[in-house]
Parts: C-alpha cells; structure tokens; sequence
C-alpha cells in the first residue's frame, strides 16, 4: 500500500474531470448514480449508452481502461450474487447451452450487474480523479454536518498512521512465530485487535488536546474554500443531465 | 530563582494536585515558578506526572486543588482561549500534533481558529515556518516527511500563535543527532520561555540554564542544571540517570 | 487460481456493501431517510456526550474500525471473516458515536473506495451501523445492569451484544430485501443462510469484541460505560506524608442514573432481541407464501408454517401477497428501529435531565 500517498484510487494529472470543483463531481456521480437505478432493467441499450457516457467521462480524465477495469474487481462478491440468481430464483425458465435458466433471475442478475458495475465506475471515476483532500471539502460544501466531515478527515489522516501500526503488529507477531491459520487463533488476533484500538482512541485523545491546545472549540477553522462557477457547473451536470435523458427515453421506449 | 522580580512570571503553579476519572493520582502539590525568558528543564523518572502537569498549564486538565497562573491570568474557564494561546504545548509524537491534510494548513489552524482570514494568515504562516526552516514544505501532506522535518512543524504551529511561553515534550525524542542538533539550534535562537520536559538529559544541560526534577508527584529539586545533574545522590534517588560516559563538569 | 482465494473468502463472509442497482429506489430513499435521520440524532447526541472531544475521538475510533475491518479472522482453509466493529463502537464509545463511526466508515468506502454503492448508503448505513449498534448497545446496558457490576459482567455482556447484533444486521439486511430487492430471490432461503453464516461471523465478533473490551476495561475503566465511578479522594503530599485535600470542583455527576430507566432499557433490549429473532423466523414464511401464491414455486410451500403469529398478522385483510410480505419486513424493520431509538432517546433524556440536575 502507497503508505499514505493521497489514497489508493487517486491518480494525479491535469485533466478538465481533475480541474473540476469537488463538489460539482460528487453531486454529478450522486446523480448519475441515482438515474441509472431508476432505468427500467429492460432498457438494456440505455445501460449501453451510461457505459458509453462513462467511457467519454475516462477518456477526458485520461484514466486508462486497464485502471478502471481492475478497480471494479471490487464487485466481484456482489457479482457471485448475481451469477446465482438465474439459478435459484424461482420462475419461468429457459434453456440456454443445455442448462436450465430462471428467466427473472437472469433479469436480476443483469438489473444487479449493470446498475451495480455503472455505480461502481462512476464512483471510481470520482475517487480517481479527486484528491482525498478535495473530497472532503467538496462533502462539506454538499452540506455535509461539518462534524460529520470533521471525522471522515481525521479518519482519512489516521487511517494510514492506524494501519501502519497494525502492520506493525502483524508483523510483531510473525517474529515470533506466530501465523493465524484458524479459529484456535482468533484470541491473539483479538487482543491486537484491542490493544489497536486502545491506541487509537489514546491518540485521539491526544490529537484533540493538541486541538484545544492550538484553540479549538468544536469547529473547524475555515482556511480553505471551494468554489464553483456556472460553467463548472454545467460541465459536471452535462454527466447525469444526458444520463437522464437516456433515462426518459427507456421509459418511454 | 532567577526571575526578575519586577515583570510578572511566564507561569507560576502553586500546591496543584490531581487525580484522573479512573483514580489514579498523578500531582500532589506542585510549586513552579518560570520568569519570562527563562529556559527550565523539567526532569523526572517515567510516572513521575511530567505529563499531567503539562496538561494543567494550558486547561486541559482541570478540577484538581491548587492553581496555575500563566503571565498573571488564572487559568481557568474564563480565560480558556486566551490561556491557550499564550501557552504552546509541542507534544511527543509529532502525529499528533499534525493533524491536517497538509503543513499549511496545520500550521495555520491556530491562527485561523483565533480568527485570522486571508493574507494574513498567509504570512504568520510563512512566518512562522520560516522560524523552523520548513517553508518549503507548506503543501506537503505530513505523513510524508521524516520524523524530524514532522517536529519541526510542530514547533511551527505552536511558534505561530506566538505564545508567552513554550512547552516541550520530549523534544528530542526519536531524532536522529543532526535533528537534534537543528532543533537545538532552532530553539537557542527563539526569544520566549521555555519549558522543556525531558529524559535527555545532556539536551537539558545544553538547552536549559535551569532545571527541576518532578518526582512522585512533587517538585522534587530546583536549581542550575549543571548542579543538580552532578548531584549523584539526588538523581539516582529520582531515578535519573545520565548517558555512559557523560560527565555534566565537563561541558559547562 | 490462487489470487481468487480471498474472494472465495469474502463471497462467503463479506458483510452487506450493498452495490447499486441492489435495493429498489423506494426502499433506498426509505433506508436513506432512515440512516439520514440516524445520523443526525447521533451527531447531537455525541456532542452532548463527547462535546469538542467528537471529532477527534470518533475520527480515530472510524480509523480503527476501517483498520481493524481488514483484520482476516481465518475460519478455515480459504475463507476468513472479519470484524464489523458495530458492537465494539457501541460498547466503548456509545451508541451515538457508534453510529457516526461506523456511517463515517460506510460513507469514506464508497466514495473512496467505491465499496457499497451511493444510492444503497443508506441501506448499508442503517443495516450496518444502526442496526447493529442499536441492537448491541440495548442489550448491553440491559445485561450490564442485571449482572453483578463486575469486569466479568462487562466482557460477557458484550460478548452476548456482539454475537446477537451480527444476525441482527443479517436480518434486517434480508428483510429489506423482502420489501425492496430488485430481484425476488427465495428470500427464506436467503435468510436462513445469511442468519446462519452471520450468526457464526458474530462469535467471532463477539469473541474479538469481548476481548478487546476486556483489554480497555483493564487498561483504561473509565472508558467503558459500565466500570465507571472508581474515584477516590485527592491526596496532597505533605513533608512526604499522605494528606486529603479540599475538592476544588465537584466531580462530574453521571452514573448514579436511575435503575428503573434501565430495567426498561433492559425489557427493550430483550424485546429487540425477541424481535429480530422472532421476525427472522416468521419473514421466510411469509415470503415463502409469496413464492406460494404466485404459484411459481411449489415445493417450498408445505414448510411454510402458517402457525407464525407474524405471517398472520401479515397476512390478515390485506389483498396482495406481495404487499403483505412486505408490510411484514416493514413492521419488523421499522419497529427495531423504532424501538430501539425510542427507548435510547428516553433513556438519554433522562440522564441529560439527572446531569443538569445534578
């Protein structure tokens, strides 16, 4: 793991989808996202046409296919899922290559694959492109609770202290002969487990000393702010805007 | 004591003791006076309360018997923001002290949380890491300088806010010997109080005109530092011990 | 094939990101207010407990969770489970910054990691975080009360919290799925398997959660709600001598709450309890009968039992199967979730009120 270099998603370059306010992205994925779950499953050129839109949306981002492509292996479970489903689900069955095939579960699984991997790459599009930094603000300039964003940012800054100490203590543990291979061993695991976590509340209570101590109250100082203009705007929303557009016309078609 | 007598002392703690939610009793009377410009050691055996009583100097911990007044003003409630101010803890783990997305921004939190907007924030901040020799640095995230280069920042947000007085914690810890030696160096050349929380105790010798040992929740010794790392006696009873081969008389 | 291994793993076990596409609209809005909801009563009741402390503290506590999240728990050869971290937060930090952890958490997955998809946040924010803490914390505070105030009684209580807010999450999962899954897969079968599995990942749980709250009460009491109140007069050392001094300020009022409150937080917590497992056994018949109705699968119909009072109840007066069935998952769901919140605004109430008092 890049030990805390930005995140694991973002890749750095100049492009029009990097240059855009945080903000107008997150709320053109959330938009996005929202208009490909209310597509009619039966619609299937729709689908085609968001995966077209997504393409031209990585195209002007400069991400590579390959990068895009593995970054969705995170589906992968919910893709197991969905190859069940023809299986088990009960209904009016065909035969497709000599096997017995539930029709709606076939319907589902594509409805759960399409509209899951379209979510997927759309939300990979966002993280690749927006720096973890600029997310956050961007969530607080969504009217996110400010508190809200004040934990994720922390989180963002520890979860790369706290799982290098983890690492740390694997590691310790491996010195010393130990390898967890079954439930005999949850014990051990267990009580790194606890004493992680009683560091990491520890630190917390000592980052927030070093919190009041520099005069914090309860909010956070607003030392830098994003802005957007109208055409920022009408760029980001061009992304769900079209996508609704494909929408109206699978419902209609 | 070596405070002038005229000017009103950076810090002055008096009969302060304290107990933590759990019991635990951590101060049992401290008394500390640090006149303004001073650089005093604070030496004492692991468990000996140095921590706690840092805690008390700027509020955060409260509620114990006895008191702490810093350039004249009680800490307390009422003069929370404006003790906190004066008053610029550098804690152990620089991790913790970082605890924004960028150098910039950590250095400029204490401003901005004072009020500070714009240009002006811009230039304390500059400013302030310039004082520490960081100020190429502003924009990089912390997590991706060393270990000294993170101390030094948080020597910058603290310096930044300008306080009366400075509180170190372990300042030298986990340095390699040319950090030590910049941060030394960095140290020697500021003009505000210093209280200096240490087991290193050459540092101290080399930092610290002064010296006080806090053991068992007391001050336990007060005096020059020279002197009282000589005194064999009082140290090993404190359980202070000085590197292999280190003899206090021959660096003075 | 070997890099495929962890994913054989996480197919099994891998708790609930829900992707896109997964949960219909409806339901996700409904889950979405829900967990919006949720998440804002937590916010303010974090602040009154945790006040400036919340970011800091929950943000390391979420760094954790996420840490520790990627912690494998080897079950057997290939497949390992790992810590949901719902319980723990609850028992260590309260429910409310344990619901904020664990939405933090959630909400970071997806947009950084794209791990459960935007539109089912919700869901997976109120299965994975409300749920689970609500459940854990209910039962708890009603065991810790009960039981003698020992250490002892506090790991057990959390053990039994843990192993009980696993299946509990699974179920409530299953149900919205029985009202709202894009896809009518035999939900009883879907439930049996996901309370099944889920109520093995919840002894690892609550095995792990036991210990490490055994290791903070032993290292850091004052932490864990129910070992509080351990204070001993301060001590002013005189010329070496031991002397009492004066308390300066009075300590912080708190865990003299009244006993009552919690037998009630107790009865909620066994009613919860009762609940989740009562609807995870009434749900898949009644969505079995679904099945049934529709005359699409007939073969599952005669281990329905008809006899549960919820299918009934379910059933009685109202036209589609469909509906029913749903209306079934949204009785369960909503009443958890009701509940459970009530009870803990009550609860909370009333301490605010015996703290101002005070």
């Amino acid at each position: 793991m890049g030990a805390g270099h930005a995140h694991k998603l973002y890749r750095h370059a100049h492009s029009p989808v990097h240059e855009l306010p945080p903000h107008t992205k997150l709320a053109a994925v959330l938009g996005f996202v929202v208009v490909v779950v209310s597509t009619p499953r039966e619609a299937v050129w729709a689908f085609a046409a968001y995966a077209a839109l997504l393409a031209v949306v990585a195209a002007k981002a400069r991400i590579p296919a390959g990068f895009l492509l593995k970054r969705l292996l995170i589906e992968v479970p919910f893709v197991a899922f969905a190859v069940l489903m023809p299986f088990v689900v009960p209904g009016e069955r065909t035969t497709v290559l000599g096997v017995s095939l539930s029709v709606p579960g076939l319907w589902g699984a594509w409805n759960v694959l399409a509209k899951g991997t379209l979510g997927v790459a759309a939300s990979v599009l966002l993280a690749s492109t927006t720096e973890l930094r600029a997310l956050l603000l961007g969530l607080q300039r969504l009217k996110l609770p400010p508190l809200l964003v004040q934990i994720a940012s922390f989180m963002i800054r520890y979860g790369d202290v706290i799982t290098d100490e983890m690492r740390r203590m694997s590691v310790a543990r491996r010195s010393r002969g130990f390898e967890a291979r079954g439930v005999r061993h949850w014990g051990v695991l267990a009580k790194s487990a606890g004493a992680l976590f009683i560091r990491s509340y520890e630190r917390g209570e000592r980052v927030h000393l070093a919190m009041v101590s520099r005069g914090y109250t309860g909010t956070m100082p607003v030392i830098d702010e994003v802005t957007a203009t109208r055409a920022q705007w009408a760029y980001a929303a061009s992304l769900p805007l079209t996508a609704l557009l494909i929408s109206l016309l699978g419902w209609t078609l | 004591m070596t405070a002038p007598s005229t000017t009103v002392p950076s810090l002055d703690v008096h009969g302060l003791a304290y107990a933590y939610p759990d019991g635990h009793q951590a101060l049992f009377g401290v008394d500390l006076t640090v006149g303004r410009g001073e650089r005093v050691a604070l030496l004492g055996p692991n468990g000996a309360g140095k921590t706690t009583l840092v805690l008390h100097l700027n509020g955060i911990l409260t509620g114990g018997a006895g008191g702490v007044t810093v350039a004249g003003l009680p800490v307390g409630k009422k003069h929370l923001a404006e003790i906190r101010r004066k008053v610029g803890i550098v804690f152990q783990d620089p991790d913790d002290q970082l605890f924004m997305p960028t150098v910039r921004e950590d250095v400029a939190f204490g401003p901005a949380a004072a009020g500070l907007r714009g240009a002006e924030l811009d230039a304390v901040v500059r400013r302030a890491l310039e004082r520490v020799g960081m100020e190429e640095y502003a924009d990089r995230p912390p997590h991706h300088l060393s270990f000294g280069q993170r101390r030094r920042v948080a020597v910058a947000t603290v310096l930044v806010m300008e306080p009366e007085i400075l509180v170190l914690d372990e300042p030298s810890s986990n340095l390699d010997p040319a950090s030590r030696r910049e941060l030394a160096d960095i140290l020697r050349a500021l003009d505000v109080t210093v209280l200096m929380v240490t087991h290193d105790l050459p540092y101290a010798l080399e930092l610290c005109p002064r010296a006080v040992i806090l053991s068992e929740g007391v001050i336990a010794a007060d005096g020059r530092t020279g002197e009282i790392l000589a005194d064999e006696e009082l140290m090993a009873r404190h359980r202070l011990e000085l590197p292999f081969g280190f003899v206090p008389g021959s660096v003075v | 094939m070997r890099s495929c291994k962890p994913f054989a793993g996480a197919l099994i076990i891998r708790d609930v990101h829900v992707p896109d596409g997964f949960i219909n609209a409806p339901v996700s809005v409904a889950a979405g207010v829900v967990a919006a909801g949720a998440v804002a009563v937590s916010l303010r009741g974090a602040r009154r407990e945790l006040d400036e402390r919340t970011a800091p503290l929950a943000g390391l506590v979420a760094a954790f969770i996420f840490a520790v999240q990627m912690l494998n728990f080897p079950v057997a050869a290939g497949t390992s489970g790992h810590l949901l971290g719902g319980a723990l937060a609850a028992i260590l930090v309260g429910p409310w910054t344990g619901v904020l952890c664990i939405a933090v958490v959630l909400l970071m997955q997806g947009i950084l990691f794209a791990d459960g998809g935007l539109t089912a946040l919700g869901v997976n924010i109120s299965v994975m975080g409300v749920v689970t803490v609500v459940v854990a914390y209910a039962l708890f505070r009603g065991l810790v009360l009960v039981l003698p105030r020992t250490r002892a009684s506090v790991t057990a209580a959390s053990f039994v919290a843990a192993l009980v807010s696993v299946p509990a999450a699974a179920a409530a999962f299953t149900a919205l799925y029985a009202i709202g899954g894009t896809t009518h897969v035999p939900v009883a079968k879907v439930l049996t398997a996901m309370v099944g599995v889920h109520t093995l990942i919840g002894i690892g749980e609550a095995v792990i959660t036991m210990l490490t709250v055994g290791a903070v009460v032993a290292v850091r009491p004052d932490l864990v709600y129910g070992a509080r109140g351990l204070t001993a007069p301060l001590k002013l050392r005189v010329d070496g001598e031991l002397v009492d001094a004066a308390p300066a300020a009075a300590p912080a009022a708190g865990s003299g709450s009244p006993k009552k409150v919690w037998i009630g937080g107790l009865v909620t917590a066994l009613v919860l309890a009762g609940f989740v497992s009562f609807y995870a056994s009434a749900s898949p018949d009644g969505l079995e009968k679904v099945a049934a109705d529709k005359g699409i699968d007939a073969k599952v119909e005669d281990h329905a039992a008809a006899d549960s009072p919820l299918a009934d109840y379910g059933v009685k007066g109202i036209e589609t199967a469909r509906l029913s069935g749903g209306l079934a998952g949204a009785i369960g769901v909503g009443a958890t979730l009701a509940v459970g919140t009530g009870a803990f605004w009550v609860v909370r109430r009333r301490r605010a009120h015996t703290e101002t008092t005070a």
